[in-house]
């Protein structure tokens, strides 16, 4: 059996039927005024599992992630966490504990008191409490920083702080608001990987909300995609990227050829779809439900499809000519725009595996694009 | 940039700091003076200095303008404080409008006014006038402009550290006293300081309100003045404008060099 993605995932209890969900989100609405944040969602998270809420800002992702820290009350619907009920339970008293955006560190204590802050809360001896937060200087790399105030630490050095203090207290579930974004894009990296090492080594639920996709697919195990309130799809990235279950999430996540028509045959597992608009046809395997007549989104990944100067073999089923317009250069990979005859615009990827290419492919050149069957994506929704 | 000073630029200089120094000048030099005559330079002396210190009616007015200046401005500091939380925290509550513009009119209230209208007050409810007028008085008076000095700070707080603290497992009361107070302490000190001041020379309210045996040390000034200016009232002043620029000298440089220590601190930190 083929499988999506390029690995294979271990770890997958949302799979399992005899697995209890760790937090369990029941119907929860949460309204301001006329607003509605969040729109009757219901999620399962599992133990020591890296859960990403991904979406624009403003479709209620924070939101959510404040309401299981304890800082907004659902309108309706209830959170459960370790199968306890958490209605009217206050932040204080929650085995959570967050990540700010903007880390929040204390401005009047040092990197010491901001650590041991939660654990003296819960009445901890003092050496015990040395002991911790020595040991929380280590996991970070800032034992030389012990004694500094926030102002005089560099960016990432802030963001290990806060994550040091809200791991101390060795909650049941981390929360993480946009952890990575206050930092550059290179530092950005090295710490995604950090945080899944920590997660790991800790084997704590890590629960973070993002608008990074790249961030959401390196780092967790499922991402929930939402959109105005509602979680549109929560898959592993891998399904999320391959086979999304609507438009939206087809659009959102990734680069995308986006085409809609009518099926107009169906046999053998395969479906035809007439792009009007395109004055095109598409032949696609029918992974979904469909029925002749019926109107359907079809979507395919740039690096889905292949680029040639010969004519492909098979030149009758998806497959068009058309004219190199555009040509954007990564590095790793190249994104090539064609213009087909028809005006419709094809953007194709490759990777670029070879440092030199003999008669490479140049502006306004002839090309063909072509693809197999099973390399698109059929949308019913 | 042009640093050249031109003729007008000295003059217009000159005329500005003569204009806001020469009188408190005057007074300081004539402190010092030997004749008795204000106007009439007759050689240096600090006798007026000794004769201010055996005046017991000057002490006495002394000591009540700080017990009245340090209790008032402690509790207006309470209770600015604890208006200005309201104002910032909860933004959405019927009658905010009315409740903020309340807050604020005392400042441009005309002090014949707010006095008046405490005397008759404290006459309706049968509160003889006495020290504890003269405190409630300025502590009514002052804690608006405590809360306006705390207010600017609070809006510029960032609330999540108080989220923060709740989230670490601190009570609301405990993330009072451990992360919001020491945060805006600055804005609450300096809240304090001006409440002091503001009390140290109000005369208007305190006439208003203060009755036998709480004279405080401006109503002691003016009403000495009207019967005549003695070398003793310059030097009563010199002495207050002396502490007066004691405490603002001492402010800004310990504030420069809070100032210098964070950009160091800064620039440090962005280089390793």
């Amino acid at each position: 059996m083929k499988s999506l993605g390029s690995f294979r995932r271990k770890f997958a209890p949302w799979n399992d039927p005899q697995a209890k969900p760790f937090i369990a989100i029941e119907n929860v609405t949460k309204r301001f005024g006329d607003f509605t944040a969040v729109d009757d969602l219901s999620l399962n998270i599992y133990n020591r599992e890296f859960f990403a809420l991904l979406g624009a800002s403003g479709c209620g992702k924070s939101t959510l992630l404040r309401m299981l820290a304890g800082f907004e009350t659902p309108t309706s619907g209830r959170i459960l966490i370790d199968g306890q009920d958490m209605s009217g339970i206050p932040p204080y008293k929650r085995p959570v504990n967050m990540m700010f955006q903007s880390y929040a560190l204390f401005p009047h204590m040092t990197v010491e008191g901001n650590i041991a802050f939660g654990l003296k809360q819960d009445g901890m001896p003092k050496n015990e409490i040395e002991a911790r937060v020595a040991e929380m200087l280590k996991l970070v790399k800032l034992e030389q920083f012990a004694k500094r105030k926030p102002h005089q630490l560099s960016g990432g050095q802030r963001q290990r702080v806060a994550l040091a203090r809200c791991v101390a207290k060795r909650p049941k579930v981390l929360l993480l608001d946009e952890p990575l974004g206050a930092l550059d894009k290179k530092l950005r990296e090295e710490t995604q990987f950090e945080l899944m090492d920590l997660q790991m080594k800790l084997g704590l639920t890590f629960v973070i909300v993002t608008h990074d996709q790249e961030e959401a697919m390196t780092m967790s195990d499922r991402i929930a995609v939402m959109d105005k309130g509602k979680v549109k799809q929560v898959a592993t990235p891998a399904e999320v990227y391959e086979a999304p279950n609507s438009k939206f999430v087809a659009d959102f996540i990734g680069n995308v050829n986006m085409f809609e028509g009518t099926v107009t045959a169906a046999q053998d597992g395969k479906i035809n779809i007439d792009i009007a608009a395109d004055k095109m046809t598409i032949r696609t395997d029918a992974t979904r439900d469909c029925s002749v007549g019926q109107t359907v989104g079809f979507a395919i990944r740039p690096e889905k499809i292949r680029l040639s100067r010969k004519e492909p073999a098979n030149s009758s089923v998806n497959a068009a000519y058309g004219e190199l317009y555009d040509i954007a250069y990564f590095g790793d990979m190249t994104v090539f725009h064609v213009q087909l005859e028809n005006g419709r615009i094809i953007k194709a990827a490759s990777l670029n595996a070879v440092r030199t290419v003999e008669d490479p492919l140049g502006y306004e050149d002839m090309v063909w694009v072509n693809f197999d069957t099973d390399a698109g994506i059929l949308l019913t929704a | 940039m042009n640093t050249t000073w031109s003729r007008f630029n000295i003059a217009s200089l000159v005329l500005g700091f003569a204009f806001l120094y020469l009188p408190i000048v005057l007074l300081v030099v004539y402190s010092f003076n030997e004749s008795r005559l204000v106007t009439v330079w007759a050689g240096f002396s600090t006798k007026w200095y000794v004769s201010l210190f055996n005046n017991q009616a000057f002490i006495d007015a002394a000591w009540v303008t700080i017990r009245v200046g340090l209790i008032s401005a402690t509790f207006a500091t309470i209770l600015g404080t604890l208006g200005a939380l309201a104002m910032t925290r909860y933004t959405r509550f019927r009658g905010r409008m009315l409740f903020s513009a309340m807050i604020y009119a005392p400042l441009v209230m005309p002090e014949v006014i707010t006095g008046l209208s405490l005397l008759l007050l404290f006459v309706a409810i049968g509160l003889d006038r006495g020290i504890l007028t003269v405190t409630l008085a300025h502590i009514t008076f002052s804690m608006c402009f405590v809360a306006v000095v705390v207010q600017s700070r609070l809006v510029t707080f960032d609330r999540s550290l108080e989220e923060a603290a709740m989230d670490l497992g601190a009570t609301p009361v405990t993330t009072f006293f451990k992360v919001t107070l020491p945060v805006i302490l600055p804005a609450v000190v300096s809240g304090w300081m001006l409440a002091f001041t503001l009390s140290l020379d109000d005369l208007v309210i305190s006439s208003f309100t203060s009755g036998p045996g709480a004279t405080t040390l401006p109503m002691r000034i003016y009403s000495q003045v009207r019967l005549g200016v003695t070398p003793e009232i310059n030097a009563a002043c010199t002495i207050l404008i002396a502490i007066v620029a004691v405490g603002v000298i001492i402010a800004s440089i310990a504030n420069k060099r809070r100032e210098v220590n964070r950009a160091r601190d800064e620039q440090a930190a962005a280089r390793n």
